[in-house]
């Protein structure tokens, strides 16, 4: 039972959410050279140096943190909103009756869902923000494919790629916790529902936020 | 046999349940009636430990509900079945999913014992080859069939079911009572119906509690209610003008009622 829901919600958030993480990074991607394109414009910094700027941006900040606060109102809404609905509709004191254990049964897969699914979306996320930024890079017309992937290439340190990760899985960990916690203990009607679900979603961008600068502070 | 022992509920400052005794008999169907905001749906959900009282204790023969450990709880769990006023079914499974799903978590059956188990459920509450259907593509008369029949899929000792009538036709409402009845008596089974549906508690009700603003207010079987004096269940047997009428044309015609 566990498995076929934890592989429902993967497929759920997964699947659900590449769209959205799609657009919002190939567009991140591109702002983020445009600016710096701009910024770098009449200096005597390298020209490769765009590629090795968007590269590290995405890879250190944008991508596991841009992609957990979309994740944050997408799926974090989701999981308060359908945990709140099970309670309000008594699906929750009818598996309690059947005793089941509703926390686990009903966090776990979620949870295991998104630590699984986290890191594949914020690598597809890393992909599409550097492509993004490429063909932003380009389209400009003041800097050929050979000086971003030169960039693309230059002082690079896997360990920033970990630290992508590290925060995907945190920041996925506090999206989850906060959202089932609002869900699960919401009380009342529609209204209170709706409430907890935009509690859901603002606790967690907070806390995600605060949990970014003390990883930076951390990890770097 | 299941005992209220003199249970207090309260919500902040609000008491709901001001010391309710009862004995809900073994191999019975046991009423708990009363107007809306009695406390019926409180003192069911102390009943089943969805609740836990303020004062006073639930004995389950000679348990008490708040004083297991958790293996006995879960042991006394598989002797439940509930049925919720609002059904409870899983929207995302099957009508066979949903029967099935108390013994995918607690049996170790093989598929086809289970889906044999499913089958004999889904007949005993008439609903053959429903399996494949959703909730959501059933009607509000055979979702509360399907909730009896996920409620009895473990064989329980004790059935719950919290107004099982509401939102359903007259006659449907019939079939639900003469169903929960009759498995009532065909199993064995201790069950406790929350309702304030008359037609019930006059062909099922073999135990009756009434409630009244949080207390006991009287208690008998359903030969019994017509010819009670006590003003609050009369007060409410005969909120509805038609039967008042129809019990006083056939007093005044000499009609043992």
């Amino acid at each position: 039972m566990y498995y076929k829901e934890t592989v429902r919600q993967m497929y759920d958030i997964g699947i659900g959410s590449l769209m959205i993480i799609f657009v919002v990074n190939v567009f991140i991607g591109a702002v983020t050279a445009v600016q710096f394109v701009y910024q770098l414009s009449g200096t005597f910094i390298p020209k490769y140096y765009i590629g090795y700027i968007v590269r590290d941006m995405t890879i250190i900040e944008l991508a596991a943190t841009f992609s957990s606060i979309i994740l944050a109102g997408k799926v974090g809404s989701n999981i308060a909103s359908e945990i709140g609905g099970m309670r309000q509709k008594e699906h929750i004191d009818a598996m309690e009756i059947m005793g089941v254990n509703t926390s686990s049964y009903l966090v776990m897969p979620k949870l295991i869902a998104v630590l699984l699914v986290i890191p594949l979306l914020v690598s597809i996320a890393a992909i599409f923000s550097i492509a993004g930024g490429y063909f932003a890079v380009i389209y400009s017309g003041s800097y050929s494919h050979e000086e971003f992937v030169q960039g693309l290439r230059s002082f690079f340190k896997p360990w920033n790629v970990c630290m992508m990760y590290i925060k995907a899985l945190v920041f996925g960990y506090i999206l989850t916790s906060i959202a089932a916690y609002q869900g699960y203990f919401v009380t009342g009607g529609s209204i209170e529902l709706g409430q907890a679900s935009t509690r859901a979603v603002v606790y967690g961008i907070i806390v995600i936020l605060i949990a970014d600068y003390l990883l930076a502070v951390l990890l770097i | 046999m299941i005992r209220a022992d003199n249970i207090i509920k309260s919500f902040g400052e609000q008491q709901v349940l001001k010391g309710i005794n009862f004995t809900f008999e073994s191999s019975k169907t046991n009423l708990i009636i009363g107007k809306s905001g009695a406390g019926k749906t409180v003192l069911l959900k102390l009943l089943v430990g969805l609740f836990e009282p303020t004062g006073g204790n639930v004995w389950y023969d000679d348990k008490s509900l708040f004083s297991l450990s958790k293996n006995e709880l879960l042991t006394l769990r598989m002797q439940v079945g509930m049925l919720f006023q609002g059904n409870a079914l899983f929207d995302s499974m099957t009508v066979e999913e949903n029967i099935r799903f108390p013994m995918d978590m607690f049996t170790k059956k093989s598929k086809k014992e289970k889906k044999d188990r499913v089958d004999y459920c889904l007949e005993q509450v008439s609903l053959e080859g429903s399996n494949n259907k959703y909730p959501s593509e059933v009607s509000g008369g055979m979702q509360k069939r399907v909730g009896i029949a996920r409620a009895i899929v473990l064989k329980p000792k004790y059935l719950f079911a919290d107004e099982p009538n509401s939102g359903l036709d007259p006659k449907t409402a019939i079939t639900i009572d003469e169903l929960l009845s009759n498995i009532t008596n065909d199993n064995n089974i201790t069950t406790i119906i929350n309702t304030h549906d008359m037609n019930s508690v006059m062909e099922i009700g073999e135990n009756i509690c009434l409630l009244h603003e949080g207390r006991l207010a009287w208690q008998g079987t359903k030969d019994q209610v017509l010819n009670e004096t006590n003003e609050i269940l009369q007060d409410f047997i005969f909120a509805s003008p038609f039967l008042k009428k129809l019990t006083d044309s056939a007093r005044s015609h000499g009609d043992k009622l």
